[in-house]
């Protein structure tokens, strides 16, 4: 390969990866614009649903469709995670979250720490689940193999770039989602509802806006569009693991505050900005630096620029 | 201003005969070494309740002031280093060490709000340990430094078999953690800590220097912390990997703080003793009763105790949080500052 191509090679995986990420950090700063919270569990609500994919996957036996029947597995399995995930994330705010809203933001975020490890708990015990998706159970904590129900060919054939029919399929289901959510929160009643709470909650429970419903609702969104980013995920790196969230979460949190948090334009411009910087780490820099680039830019961005490229700066209440 | 000085004593002094009634127990069911553990996890939890309970700062990187100190002391005595001061001047050294790395990390980040703090703070975490693992020609990768020098009182250096030795060792450290931080939590300096938690606009008002008292709470912890680190590589004789100072040892610390009762001294040693307990005693050893009766193993993941654990923090952290928000053992300055 040329070294161009290298590069082109490396801007592709970035992208697609970034939207990934950008889908998961959609449902941070959704949550974070509206009750200032950390969801620390939504990395690992993203991990259960690429679980939950793989079982879908697993009982209604998808390897052996035909490849017109594969793309409706997919959308069952985008669907069943998206509900899953959403639902997931609903109840953990109805049972870990909503009783600590007055309590002070420290107590909410360990909260919010617990149920992640609760969650990460539950998907070592899944991974233990005696089917022949997750090699009949028996290593429960082992990384599991995702099958790839979309092809991982080259659509422009002997060229020495790859882009493959997972790569569309990344932009096919991330971008109308993205256009849908921004749509939701600057077109519809329930997102001005959202915006309102966020602004002042009290001012917007005066003004008749049920405002746990729409917090939960908020959660609703948020967790499912990490349903959506597990099966992409799933798809296109082919394996899973119960431990995938915490580093799933980190980068898609980090993407939340590059762009500036609270800012859903921004969440994607992060989530891009985060997925390139992986990928070119990876290539020019050495793999085992990655992590380190990546908490070093997390870093550095909240201490020069706490409020990210796209966010406004909003003084701390008293 | 009274504190639990009682429970204090009543702990420490228990915790003093384990050794006493251990030896009269079959081996199964001995329990100091445990114990020890649950020692040098009360000094870590000690120094981040500094940060977390008594400043109010929420820090999610603990671990790695421990690690800090860990290496630090392996790097001053282990044979294969240049500097090779022994056991005493390389475990007192760890402090300033350990408060020089919490101000590098304090004086750029004290001034985010808490739960930004918060994300530095693991960050931080995380990146100590990639350095760790991949600066391999200093620290030996995920080999760990070894072997490091044990203590010895003029005599021979004590080795694994001086088991009480190190038991009387650690609770002796403990001891004077515990009567360091008692004193100064009720210095002026603690009383600005209380002020800054409270109310931080408050207390810029009545002329505390906020950020110069939050950067002392900062390296006090991560002084403290990194003492721990000392200790336990010098039980280990090794540093270990890098990964055992990852987050879930931050976790673990936090539980304790958050079970036994943040800002409070004698909480935080209940909450040494239950999670510490829950983690290194009861787990091991329903382990070890389950593979005497030949259940658990490799077939079924529920049935090995050690795949339980997460589950536990984690309850414990949501439920702590949710039913008991001050801990199992409260701490009574609060109430007569009020």
């Amino acid at each position: 390969m040329q070294p161009h191509e290298v590069f082109l090679q490396q801007l592709i995986t970035g992208l697609s990866n970034g939207m990934i990420i950008a889908l998961i950090a959609l449902g941070y700063t959704m949550v974070y614009g509206i009750i200032e919270l950390i969801n620390f569990a939504h990395g690992d609500v993203f991990m259960l649903g690429a679980f939950l994919a793989l079982t879908l996957l697993g009982v209604l036996g998808m390897e052996a469709w035909s490849p017109t029947w594969r793309i409706g597995g997919v959308a069952i399995m985008l669907v069943g995670s998206a509900l899953f995930c959403g639902g997931l994330n609903w109840t953990l705010d109805r049972v870990a979250y909503r009783s600590l809203r007055r309590a002070s933001k420290l107590s909410l975020l360990v909260s919010a720490i617990g149920c992640s490890f609760i969650c990460t708990n539950l998907g070592l015990f899944w991974g233990g689940v005696p089917m022949e998706v997750f090699a009949g159970g028996v290593a429960a904590a082992a990384p599991k193999d995702f099958p790839q129900l979309i092809p991982q060919t080259n659509l422009l054939g002997a060229s020495a770039i790859r882009i493959t029919p997972a790569d569309i399929a990344v932009v096919v289901v991330t971008v109308p989602l993205m256009i849908g959510l921004v749509f939701l929160v600057n077109r519809t009643r329930m997102g001005r509802a959202m915006r309102a709470v966020a602004q002042d909650a009290t001012a917007a429970a005066l003004m008749g806006i049920p405002v746990d419903r729409v917090i939960g609702i908020t959660f609703f969104i948020g967790g499912a569009l990490g349903g959506f980013a597990s099966v992409v995920y799933a798809l296109y790196n082919n394996t899973i693991g119960f431990q995938m969230g915490y580093r799933a979460g980190m980068d898609a949190f980090t993407a939340a505050v590059v762009g500036g948090i609270g800012s859903l334009p921004g969440a994607v411009l992060g989530g891009l900005t985060i997925g390139l910087v992986r990928a070119m780490s990876d290539q020019y820099l050495e793999t085992q630096w990655t992590n380190t680039i990546v908490f070093g830019m997390l870093v550095m961005i909240l201490i020069f620029r706490p409020s990210g490229l796209l966010g406004t700066t909003r003084r701390e209440k008293v | 201003m009274r504190g639990r000085f009682g429970a204090i004593t009543i702990i420490l002094t228990c915790a003093a005969v384990v050794p006493i009634v251990d030896l009269a127990l079959p081996e199964s069911l001995r329990i100091s070494e445990a114990v020890r553990g649950v020692f040098l996890y009360a000094i870590l939890a000690l120094g981040l309740n500094v940060v977390s309970g008594y400043a109010g700062l929420l820090n999610l990187g603990i671990a790695a002031f421990m690690a800090i100190g860990a290496y630090a002391f392996a790097i001053l005595t282990c044979e294969i280093y240049p500097f090779q001061v022994g056991f005493w001047p390389g475990i007192l050294l760890t402090l300033p060490i350990g408060a020089l790395a919490g101000f590098v990390l304090g004086a750029p980040t004290l001034r985010l709000r808490g739960d930004y703090l918060a994300i530095v703070t693991l960050g931080f975490g995380e990146i100590v340990q990639d350095l760790l693992k991949n600066l391999d020609t200093v620290t030996k990768g995920t080999q760990g430094i070894n072997p490091l020098p044990s203590p010895s009182f003029g005599g021979e250096a004590w080795t694994a078999s001086d088991e009480y030795k190190w038991y009387y060792l650690l609770l002796a450290v403990l001891v004077i953690v515990v009567l360091f931080v008692r004193n100064l939590e009720r210095s002026r300096l603690g009383r600005a800590w209380f002020s800054i938690r409270q109310d931080e606009l408050a207390s810029r008002s009545m002329g505390i220097r906020v950020e110069r008292v939050k950067m002392l709470a900062f390296s006090t912890g991560a002084a403290i912390a990194a003492l721990a680190g000392g200790l336990s590589a010098s039980v280990l004789s090794s540093t270990g990997e890098p990964s055992n100072y990852d987050f879930q040892v931050s976790i673990l610390a936090l539980c304790i703080v958050i079970v036994g009762g943040i800002g409070g001294i004698a909480g935080v040693l209940v909450g040494a003793l239950v999670m510490v307990g829950l983690n290194s005693i009861v787990l091991v050893k329903a382990a070890a009763a389950l593979a005497a009766l030949g259940i658990g193993g490799q077939g079924n993941v529920l049935l090995s105790p050690n795949n339980w654990k997460y589950l536990i923090f984690g309850l414990a952290l949501v439920l702590a949080v949710r039913l008991k928000p001050d801990g199992l053992l409260p701490p009574r300055i609060e109430r007569s500052m009020r």
